[in-house]
């Protein structure tokens, strides 16, 4: 879908090019982030994409054209562009933000209206806030009429620059899940610029690591990238727990589960006794028609199951939490094993143990 | 207290008999002030464009225009009048219109300069051309900051018409000259009076205009 | 055109022109010591109370105020509305329209000598001044030791704002009697004498972008910071914030 040859700039007044040779492809679909330390040349490399820096030498090629063919602005209506501090007019209302490009490039009152609709849902916004201007929204809110506003047009391409810096941790860390996931439901192709390797990491499809002078050190799944760094400048720059952000990739239900010490509350306590017994415990996992009722200890066991207490497992999982929240989970709770739930039925266990073999295995 | 004549502090009713009169130099003097500011407010924007275009133009168009802040306006009568004559609103409205020059262009550039780099980046990543960007963007963004200057250019100007009685033109100034060479208190604190007056007046109308035209900032948290 | 300033020149080869009873000299001195004399008092006046008001960081209102309504008087009707009334009183009977335009003066310099002061010392940057504090000096010690030379170069822009604008209007003292370079413009007028009005405009103007670049050289000069400053896009304008609106923040 782009198509980057040997893309340099070089700066007036530069002893150094900001970019050098830079060739690379994204798929269509695909959500790519560009990563690497201050002065990489990642941002420049992005505003070549849509020619708000025009490249000294090399192409650009988006969806088979060639980028300079083109008229910029013409080109940049067909391109999503998202920043840092998102840049929402002020003195415009969110509703007038958002239809910006669509107007621009000539759709009807009505197409507009209708769009708008779509995408404040898609977004997750209020509709009230359409007529709001700008500064009665909050950050968050902001960035995602930013996202909005990107996507008014219906743009094959998004470009993004550190869209989500300048909210707090916590609605990073949702703005960020939430992106993901329309991104991949929208099949839009994402060219993404951050610093941060862990927002990659949990983002991107591909990740290029690029160094200073836009050379590119590796360009890889984040999977591949973090089990095998390719210079050792990706490797300093993934930084120590390498491993650790592995685990933050696998989802716990990749992982096989371990079927535990469990017995359905309609079973006998001799039944109870012998899977302690086979599994050398002192409790028991008790199960009401799949469903996770809680745990017991073995030496109230000898009446019917179902008159037990079932204290709660100190630590329960979803599925699609990753491995890394469950060895966090494990260690922070001081519990020895992890269970995993889906919505209320019980798919299995796992423990240390098996969080240690993934690691290395 | 008697001014050496047998009359009172301020005759009022002196008012009332040139009420006339009064309302003839308030149309005079408003249309004056009106003249210079639209005048100065166009070339000020003329020279303002050149200077946002071409940066090393704005220290040249300051110091020229601040030079003719700093004459005097007299002076600036005394060279114009033998060119243009005594009696000639010529002579008034080019140094009425060369005193506004520097605070319109202060004001008009630092409006669009002061126009948040990110809004600027957005609008170009979006793909609108730079006229565009111009004026829809900065120039609304800027009309505090214009706004703001012509209040200025406006009180300030309104003052000055007072003097252009001194070659030939009207306005409250007639009052005043007329109060100082009678020795006529009434008359010359009338003319004064109604300078501030109108001033005043200007001035809120134009605040009031520019809350008007900048509805957004009306709504942001905290105003 | 060439023809005029031929005459002008003329005027000026004319020693009688000079030293006479309306002689440039004379009429010079007159000017420029009302000048001087309005400037220093309004300072008096002015100062003080603005560096008192910005050190406690009251005021902000009665600032924004002043300047409006400065800016709002016209001169021309304040020196015509004293007059009259000077004339009433023994004292400021003679010299004839001296007082009423010195009164005049004072008022049209106290605005941008004030806001400029006080604006000056509550723009000095709190860390110096609490640094100051805490290193145990005195409020009288903190203001002028620490603020007042940081706040300088404004009090200077405000000085030198009122200056010009004091040295510029000075000229109408001629209107009221008293013969200041105003009075080549106003016998000029009166005679229809085209190179009498241009040799009074000519030097008033050159007398204020003396001022001007004079007090602006001082004004530079007094900033304790102007090595390191960066130096200002728009050249020797002033600094002073009465060519500005101050409806925002410097005396919020």
């Amino acid at each position: 879908m782009i198509r980057l040859d040997s893309l340099t700039k070089v700066f007036p007044g530069s002893a150094s090019p900001a970019v050098t040779g830079l060739t690379m492809e994204v798929g269509e679909g695909e959500l790519v982030a560009l990563v690497g330390p201050s002065g990489c040349g990642k941002t420049t490399t992005l505003k070549m994409i849509n020619r708000l820096i025009e490249p000294t030498s090399g192409v650009v090629e988006i969806a088979g054209r060639d980028a300079s063919s083109v008229e910029p602005h013409v080109l940049r209506r067909s391109i999503g562009y998202v920043i840092q501090q998102v840049g929402l007019f002020p003195h415009r209302t969110i509703r007038e933000n958002i239809a910006t490009v669509p107007l621009l490039m000539g759709w009807d009152r009505r197409q507009v209206t209708t769009r708008i609709d779509e995408l404040i849902e898609l977004m997750g916004l209020d509709p009230d806030l359409l007529d709001r201007y700008p500064s009665e929204l909050s950050g968050g809110q902001q960035q995602r009429v930013g996202v909005a506003r990107a996507l008014a047009a219906d743009p094959p391409v998004l470009l993004m620059d550190e869209p989500f810096g300048a909210v707090d941790p916590i609605v990073r860390g949702r703005l960020q899940i939430e992106f993901r996931d329309l991104q991949r439901r929208l099949g839009k192709t994402v060219v993404f610029v951050t610093h941060d390797i862990d927002e990659a990491v949990m983002m991107a499809t591909r990740v290029a690591i690029l160094n200073s002078g836009g050379i590119l050190e590796q360009y890889d799944t984040p999977e591949q990238i973090l089990a095998e760094p390719a210079t050792p400048f990706v490797a300093r720059f993934l930084g120590e727990e390498r491993g650790l952000k592995r685990l933050a990739l696998r989802p716990v239900s990749h992982v096989e589960l371990k079927r535990g010490p469990m017995v359905d509350v309609d079973s006998s306590p001799e039944e109870a006794l012998r899977v302690m017994s086979d599994h050398g415990v002192q409790w028991v996992g008790l199960l009401d028609g799949g469903r996770l009722l809680g745990w017991a200890h073995g030496e109230s066991v000898h009446g019917p199951l179902r008159e037990l207490v079932a204290h709660p497992f100190l630590v329960v999982l979803q599925p699609s939490d990753s491995l890394r929240r469950a060895l966090d989970a494990v260690v922070t709770g001081h519990a020895q094993v992890a269970v995993v739930v889906d919505d209320g039925v019980y798919l299995g266990m796992i423990d240390v143990e098996k969080i240690a073999r993934e690691i290395t295995g | 207290m008697i001014l050496g004549q047998e009359r009172p502090f301020i005759e009022w009713d002196w008012i009332s008999r040139n009420i006339d009169e009064i309302g003839q130099a308030t149309v005079e003097h408003f249309t004056h002030t009106a003249l210079a500011v639209s005048i100065g407010l166009v070339l000020s924007f003329g020279l303002s464009l050149a200077a946002l275009r071409w940066r090393q133009a704005y220290a040249p168009i300051t110091w020229v225009t601040g030079v003719l802040y700093t004459i005097p306006s007299i002076a600036l009568f005394t060279f114009l009048v033998p060119i243009f004559g005594l009696n000639s609103l010529l002579t008034s409205q080019i140094a009425l219109v060369s005193y506004t020059l520097l605070i319109l262009i202060r004001n008009i550039v630092a409006g669009v300069r002061g126009v948040p780099e990110q809004v600027t980046e957005a609008s170009r990543g979006m793909g609108m051309t730079d006229r565009r960007i111009f004026l829809s963007i900065k120039l609304p963004l800027a009309l505090p900051a214009i706004i703001a200057g012509v209040r200025v250019a406006a009180v300030t100007t309104i003052g000055l018409v007072t003097l252009t009685v001194l070659v030939g033109q009207g306005g409250y100034g007639l009052f005043i000259l007329r109060g100082i060479s009678r020795q006529f208190l009434t008359e010359a604190l009338v003319g004064t009076s109604l300078s501030v007056m109108m001033a005043v007046v200007v001035d809120t109308s134009l605040a009031g205009l520019e809350r008007l035209v900048t509805p957004w900032n009306r709504s942001a948290s905290g105003t | 055109m060439i023809e005029f300033l031929g005459e002008v020149a003329a005027w000026f080869a004319e020693a009688e022109n000079w030293t006479g009873a309306r002689g440039l000299l004379p009429l010079t001195v007159a000017h420029v010591s009302l000048t001087l004399v309005a400037i220093s008092s309004a300072a008096v006046l002015a100062l003080p109370g603005a560096t008192y008001l910005g050190h406690m960081g009251r005021g902000g209102f009665l600032a924004v105020s002043v300047v409006n309504i400065g800016r709002a008087l016209p001169t021309f009707g304040v020196i015509g509305v004293l007059f009259p009334i000077t004339l009433s009183f023994p004292v400021t009977q003679s010299p004839l329209g001296y007082w009423a335009t010195l009164l005049a003066m004072v008022v049209l310099a106290m605005p941008p000598m004030f806001v400029n002061a006080y604006a000056g010392i509550r723009g000095v940057d709190r860390s110096h001044v609490e640094a100051a504090r805490g290193m145990g000096m005195t409020e009288q010690q903190v203001l002028a030791k620490v603020e007042l030379p940081l706040a300088l170069p404004l009090v200077m822009a405000g000085i030198r704002t009122a200056a010009v604008a004091v040295v510029a209007t000075v000229t109408l003292s001629a209107w009221v009697g008293y013969n200041t370079l105003g009075a080549y413009i106003f016998v000029g007028f009166a005679q229809r004498d085209d190179v009498l009005v241009f040799v009074g405009g000519l030097v008033v103007a050159l007398l204020a972008i003396i001022t001007d670049v004079a007090l602006g050289w001082v004004e530079r000069r007094t900033d304790p910071l102007r090595r390191r400053r960066i130096p200002r896009q728009d050249g020797a304008a002033s600094g002073s914030l009465y060519h500005q609106e101050l409806s925002q923040s410097p005396l919020g």
